[in-house]
This record gives structure tokens, C-alpha cells and sequence, in this order.
């Protein structure tokens, strides 16, 4: 009998030795004489245990973890194949209560297909949407996205469904559909995770997005940082149209809808949706002035939907389910579930997709598990490099948009990074102001001069100089950024920056 | 090690007849598509490891873009550089959640060798480029070795990885650090 292996190609579990896990599998299989399928599948999540391997056994999937090649020959002598006893043994996968706690359902799939198996996606409930959503009149979809109350996980959290209805709305002869793959927040991998372990939900999404709307045309704009990413996508891509889900006749239906992979070039403000646009016309990343918004007059100047790859992902499940089901979970107007990234000095991190309304103390101790280092959590950054440093007073704050936003923080993409004690909270807030300086498009006075005077004024205090004259002077110049600048990236740069000197005053200079 | 920068800094080299025809090679493929320019400049950087400046203007003429335009796109976009990198690029993020790790240790020890950030070595067989965030948030510090992530890198780790490629000898380089070579 063959056996069947996963052993997961995410690149998180690869840049832990995955690859020489797999090599060292068929390497002791064949040794052995044992027949072993070697399945290639995203990440479970549970990425301090990685490489995590899972083996099919007659009462499921058995998962042992971190897998070292030099533990595979002990492994083989204690019959993983079989599931045997083994000090790495972990037990059944779906039974793990760091998984089982989670609400997976962008995630349902990643971790537990071949990610680019067309056949395996079918047969884990691929498609079901998008041929109901071939049934369903355009109109009837968008309301089924409105209902459902999601909202844009890219940052902003706009409602989806005021988007898609004034996209579908717009009078064109063409549209498009933008997926925002930049992922450019530090902190932050879940848009990786899906396009690397289950690219064809987000092809779904996007497809659905396309009927509703009416597009014919996406594009997903994906960081060049992510080569691993790029390539599952690319074949992905390759077998959708293969397979008919996208092309001139989408699922046979005489619909048209086609995808095409665009790379950035390592530029954090091409993740902003207009730089973004610019950049898929060829130009450099510079910020547009809105209105017109992209929803009207976006690439090319045509209407378009632009959307982060969570947004999209999580379009099969509404069409799936309804939009009812959808919003009936989370909490407040945050509604469905959030793919939190748990990053940093944490020792069980990974990724934890869970309701809205999920305290982040629920996050970090009973998921996170405190840090990696074992000292004490000092403080956290939600929201990537424009989000807030939160203290530990802070932490049975909910997830949930208007909770974070009244106490000034950002839920932004979800990720949460970890810091134990011995952080310096006024590097880092030095550290948001020269990222800002390096990153800013330039377009707006207060963020290309401002994040520099910035630096300057930060580098003085952390001297002890002037400490309370140059205080104001930053809190000066982060109100005309808050205040002036054209887009979020010079408009929310104070939230790190001011977060910082408000609730850890002692880290900014001595003076 | 004595290191001289080469992003933007080094004086642009004369292109080949064989660079040329690359450049022509990729225009010729992929000149139609809409947006052309940023999949243009990405192959033949993929294809030469930089794009030479001397391309600029054939690739502005076929794509009907001013020198400036295509100028001003590859100054931009910090992926493109403009002199021939180094026979292996080892990328370190700089960004927040490997900043929670100690990352900031790995360009250090990289400084002890005098690699900073943006440098290449002397003998040509490194480059060094500084990312903000490679993905790889919880299984921090990450780097990236000529396109494969690696995580959890200290000090030790990356002589390995570096040893392992010939670039340091295997073991550690002798420069004496605590913690650092060994
Ligand atoms: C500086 C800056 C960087 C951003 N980076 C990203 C990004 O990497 N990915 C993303 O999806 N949205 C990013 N956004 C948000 C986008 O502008 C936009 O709101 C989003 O793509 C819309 O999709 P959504 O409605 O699905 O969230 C960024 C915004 C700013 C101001
Ligand atoms: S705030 Fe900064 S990034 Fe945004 S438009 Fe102005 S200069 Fe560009
Ligand atoms: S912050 Fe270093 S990989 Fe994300």
C-alpha cells in the first residue's frame, strides 16, 4: 500500500529545512522499500512547529513536528507511516487545539490540499461557488457580499459591497478586477500562506468578483519578495485555465474571465491601491489624488475593484453560505473572521484565523503563548509599520475595527508583532519615522519632509536634548502629517510614532 | 573585506552585444502587453542580474516612453539595479518582527565583515541588500539566499549558509566575535 506524506512547500516551513525534510522521506521510503506519495501541501499555520509533516493514516491525518531530516530515520524505525509513537508525534492534525479552537474558513482548505491539484480543490468544495455564482444574477451577488458585511482586508476595512456595487454600477466597456498581493507590512504572511496553499480560492474569488462587477479582467500585483508565491500562482493560473474555471467561457458558461500575475519591485507604497495601479501601468509607484476613486476611474482609467487577497479569499465562503452566515459572525460592524498573523518574539506563532471580536490576551497567551525569548511581552505592533504599539494594559481590547480605532490603534492586515522587555520603543519609533523617509512616494510635502525633519527630531530627544521643546515639535509634526498628507502611509505614520511616546514616555530620552 | 557599493553608486558599465540582444529579446516578448514596461525591466534583470543603463533608451523607443519615464521607473523601484550584482545576493529584513528576534545582529555581523547593506563584496562573490519584510514574520530573523527564504538565522546559521556557498570558509571566518564565527 502507498503511503500518503505531506510535507508542506510554504516557504515558512521551507526556510525551516522542509525541503531537506521531503528529500530525506523518499530518501529512507525508498531505502526501505516503502511506497510513500509525497504531497507537497501550504502550512497548516502552526508555523513554530515546521517543518510540520502529516501522515494519512486509517483514522486521519497524523502530524509530527519540527521535523528535522536527520529525525526521519528515527521516524521511519518508529513506523510514521502508520502513525507510530514518537516523541515528535503531535496526534491527529484536526484535533491539535491550537487549530481546532480557529474558525477556518479562508483558510479551510490551506494546509489540507495539493495546492495545485485541481481534482483535490474540487473535492474539498471548490467551485461550488462559482457555479452557483453563474446561476445568480449580478445584482443578486453583490448583495449577497453587502449582506455579509465583509470589509476590505487590506487595511481600511471599507465595506466590500458598497465597492462592488458601485464598480458594477459604473458604465464601461471595460472593468477590471484588482487582487492587492503586496503584502508589504511587516508582521504580516497570511496573503502568502493562501496564494502558496490554496491559490485557487483567491482565482475563485476574483472570478466572482468578475461576474458580479462586470469585469473580464484581473490582475494579481504580487511582491517580488515572494518568488515561492509567484510560481504556485503562475501554475495555478496555468491549470485554471487548463481546466476552463477561467478563459473566454468560464465553466463552459460563454462568460469571460481571465487572470494575468504582475510582480512589483519592491516598493512599500505600490500596496497603497492607486500607487498599486500606477505601478500596473508601468510607471513609478506615485500615490493618485482621489476622487476619481478606482472604483470609477481606476487602471487605465477604467472602473475597477480593487481588493487584498484576504478580501477575495473569502468571497467563495459568502457565495457558498450566504451572506447571512457570514455576518453572523464576529462582533459589532466587523463581521466574519480575521486571518491574524501572530509574528515577532512569540513562541507559538503562525497564523490564527478567528472571529472579530477575539481579545488580543486570547491571542497572545493562550495562542501565542507569550515570547519566544520567555521574558515578559512588553509591547505589540498591530497593523504593520503605520500601526500602533500597544502596551499590555491594552490587551483584552477586542478585534474589531471601531474598538481599535476609538483607542487609537489599527487593525490594519492582521498582523501582530511581539516584543518582550527589552524593546526600545523610541528606535522604533525612529525606526517608523526613516521607513517612512525611504518608502514615502514623494508626491506630499508633509511625508517626504516630513518623516526626515522626523528622524531628525527623534534622533534629538533620544540624545536628551531639549527633550520637551523638541517633543512638541514632534507632536507638531505629526499632526500636519496626520493632517496633510495625501495618502494613509504619511497620514497614519504618527500612529507608531505617537503610540510609542504616549505609552512608553520612558523609552524617549533621559533629558 | 573591503566592499564597494553598487546600487546606483558604481559608474554604469558599457552594455554588450549579448546584453543588448537580451534587452531586445525581452521587448520583442513581452513589449505588447499593457503596463509592458515593469515586466520588461523585471526579465532582463532576472536574465542579467541588473539592467544596464545603456538600455534605457531602446527600451523607451520600442515602448514609445520618454528616457526620462523609464529612467524615473528604474530609479524608483528598489528591486533594479544598475551594476551586475555579486555571484550570490544574500537579502536580510531589516523590518519590525525580525527587529523582535535580533535580526538587526545579522547585518552587524555582516558589518564585522565589512558587507554593509547595499555592498558587494571585493572578490565579487557577494551582495548584500537590506528587505522590509520577507514573509517570514514568526520564524524570524529571515534572509533570503539567492531567492530561498531561510528562517530562525543567527550569527552561526548564516556563516553556514555563507560557508556552504564558498563565500566564507566553512566554520567561520576567524574574525573572532563572541557569539558571531564559529
Ligand atoms: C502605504 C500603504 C500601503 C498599503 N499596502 C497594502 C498592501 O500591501 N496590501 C493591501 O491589500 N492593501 C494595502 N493598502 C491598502 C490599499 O490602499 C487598499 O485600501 C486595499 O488594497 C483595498 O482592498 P480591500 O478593500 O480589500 O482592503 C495600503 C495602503 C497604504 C496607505
Ligand atoms: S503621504 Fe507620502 S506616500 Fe502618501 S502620497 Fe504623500 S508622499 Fe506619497
Ligand atoms: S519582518 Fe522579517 S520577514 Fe517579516
Amino acid at each position: 500500500m502507498t503511503a500518503t506524506v505531506y510535507v508542506p512547500r510554504d516557504s515558512a516551513a521551507v526556510s525551516v529545512g522542509a525541503h531537506a525534510v521531503a528529500a530525506a522521506i523518499a530518501a529512507a521510503a525508498a531505502g526501505r522499500g516503502e511506497r510513500v506519495r509525497l504531497v507537497r501541501n501550504g502550512s497548516r499555520g502552526l508555523l513554530w512547529l515546521e517543518p510540520l509533516i502529516e501522515v494519512a493514516t486509517a483514522s486521519g491525518r497524523i502530524a509530527y513536528g519540527p521535523v528535522q531530516a536527520h529525525d526521519v530515520e528515527g521516524l521511519f524505525a518508529a513506523d510514521v507511516l502508520r502513525g507510530g509513537a514518537h516523541p515528535l508525534r503531535l496526534g491527529p492534525t484536526a484535533e491539535i487545539g491550537w487549530l481546532a479552537r480557529q474558525q477556518r474558513l479562508s483558510f479551510a482548505r490551506t494546509g489540507v490540499v495539493d495546492p495545485l491539484s485541481a481534482d483535490d480543490y474540487e473535492a474539498h468544495g471548490g467551485l461550488v461557488a462559482l457555479r452557483a455564482a453563474l446561476a445568480m444574477a449580478g445584482d443578486a451577488l453583490v448583495e449577497q457580499v453587502a449582506s455579509s458585511g465583509l470589509r476590505g482586508r487590506g487595511g481600511a476595512g471599507f465595506p466590500a459591497g458598497i465597492k462592488w456595487r458601485t464598480v458594477r454600477q459604473a458604465q464601461a466597456d471595460q472593468k477590471y478586477v484588482a487582487c492587492n498581493a503586496d503584502e508589504g507590512d511587516s508582521g504580516t504572511f497570511s496573503d502568502r500562506m493562501l496564494l502558496e496553499g490554496d491559490p485557487f480560492t483567491l482565482l475563485e474569488g476574483m472570478a466572482i468578483a468578475g461576474l458580479a462587477v462586470g469585469a473580464t479582467v484581473g490582475y494579481v500585483y504580487l511582491r517580488s519578495e515572494y518568488p515561492d508565491a509567484r510560481a504556485v500562482l503562475r501554475a495555478a493560473i496555468e491549470t485554471a485555465r487548463a481546466r476552463g474555471w477561467l478563459g473566454d467561457s468560464v465553466l463552459g458558461s460563454s462568460r469571460a474571465f481571465d487572470v494575468h500575475l504582475r510582480i512589483g519591485a519592491g516598493a512599500y507604497i505600490c500596496g497603497e491601491e492607486t500607487a498599486m495601479l500606477e505601478s500596473l501601468e508601468g510607471k513609478r509607484g506615485i500615490v493618485r489624488a482621489k476622487p476619481p476613486l478606482p472604483a470609477i476611474a481606476g487602471l487605465w482609467g477604467k472602473p475597477t475593484l480593487v481588493h487584498n487577497v484576504m478580501t477575495l479569499a473569502a468571497v467563495p465562503w459568502i457565495v457558498q453560505h450566504g451572506g447571512a452566515a457570514y455576518a453572523a459572525i464576529g462582533s459589532g460592524r466587523s463581521r466574519g473572521t480575521l486571518p491574524v498573523q501572530l509574528a515577532g518574539n512569540v513562541a507559538r506563532g503562525g497564523l490564527v484565523e478567528v472571529p472579530f471580536g477575539t481579545t488580543l490576551r486570547e491571542l497572545l497567551v493562550d495562542y501565542g503563548g507569550g515570547t519566544r525569548s520567555g521574558r515578559p511581552i512588553r509591547a505589540v505592533q498591530v497593523g504593520g509599520p503605520l500601526g500602533a504599539y500597544v502596551p499590555s494594559s491594552a490587551f483584552d481590547l477586542p478585534l474589531d475595527y471601531e474598538a481599535f480605532a476609538a483607542a487609537g490603534f489599527l487593525v490594519g492586515h492582521g498582523g501582530v508583532v511581539v516584543f518582550d522587555d527589552t524593546v526600545d520603543l523610541g528606535r522604533m519609533a525612529r525606526f517608523a519615522m526613516a521607513f517612512c523617509a525611504a518608502e514615502s512616494c514623494g508626491k506630499c510635502t508633509p511625508c517626504r519632509i516630513g518623516s526626515t525633519r522626523g528622524v531628525e527630531v527623534l534622533d534629538k530627544i533620544l540624545a536628551g536634548e531639549q527633550r520637551e521643546a523638541n517633543t512638541a515639535l514632534l507632536r507638531d509634526l505629526c499632526d500636519t502629517m496626520t493632517h496633510g498628507s495625501l495618502c494613509a502611509m504619511g497620514g497614519l505614520l504618527p500612529m507608531p510614532v505617537l503610540s510609542a511616546l504616549d505609552h512608553f514616555p520612558e523609552d524617549f530620552g533621559k533629558g | 573585506m573591503p566592499s564597494t557599493a553598487t546600487n546606483g553608486a558604481a559608474p554604469a558599465s558599457p552594455a554588450t552585444p549579448t546584453q543588448f540582444a537580451i534587452v531586445d529579446a525581452s521587448i520583442a516578448r513581452l513589449g505588447d502587453l499593457p503596463g509592458a514596461l515593469l515586466p520588461i525591466l523585471h526579465d532582463v534583470q532576472d536574465q542579467l542580474g541588473f539592467v544596464p543603463e545603456a538600455a534605457d533608451a531602446r527600451i523607451a523607443a520600442a515602448l514609445n516612453l520618454s528616457l526620462a519615464e523609464v529612467h524615473g521607473v528604474v530609479t524608483f523601484y528598489h528591486d533594479f539595479r544598475r551594476a551586475p550584482p555579486g555571484d550570490h545576493v544574500l537579502r536580510i529584513c531589516r523590518a519590525e518582527a525580525c527587529q523582535a528576534v535580533g535580526g538587526e545582529r545579522l547585518e552587524q555581523h555582516l558589518a564585522a565583515h565589512g558587507l554593509g547593506a547595499g555592498a558587494t563584496s571585493a572578490d565579487g562573490r557577494l551582495t548584500v541588500e537590506a528587505v522590509y519584510c520577507l514573509g517570514n514574520c514568526a520564524l524570524g530573523p529571515s534572509v533570503q539566499f539567492d531567492g530561498e527564504l531561510h528562517g530562525r538565522v543567527d550569527e552561526r546559521r548564516l556563516d553556514q549558509l555563507l560557508g556552504a556557498a564558498g563565500i566564507l570558509p566553512r566554520g567561520g571566518c576567524g574574525c573572532g566575535r563572541q557569539g558571531g564565527c564559529r
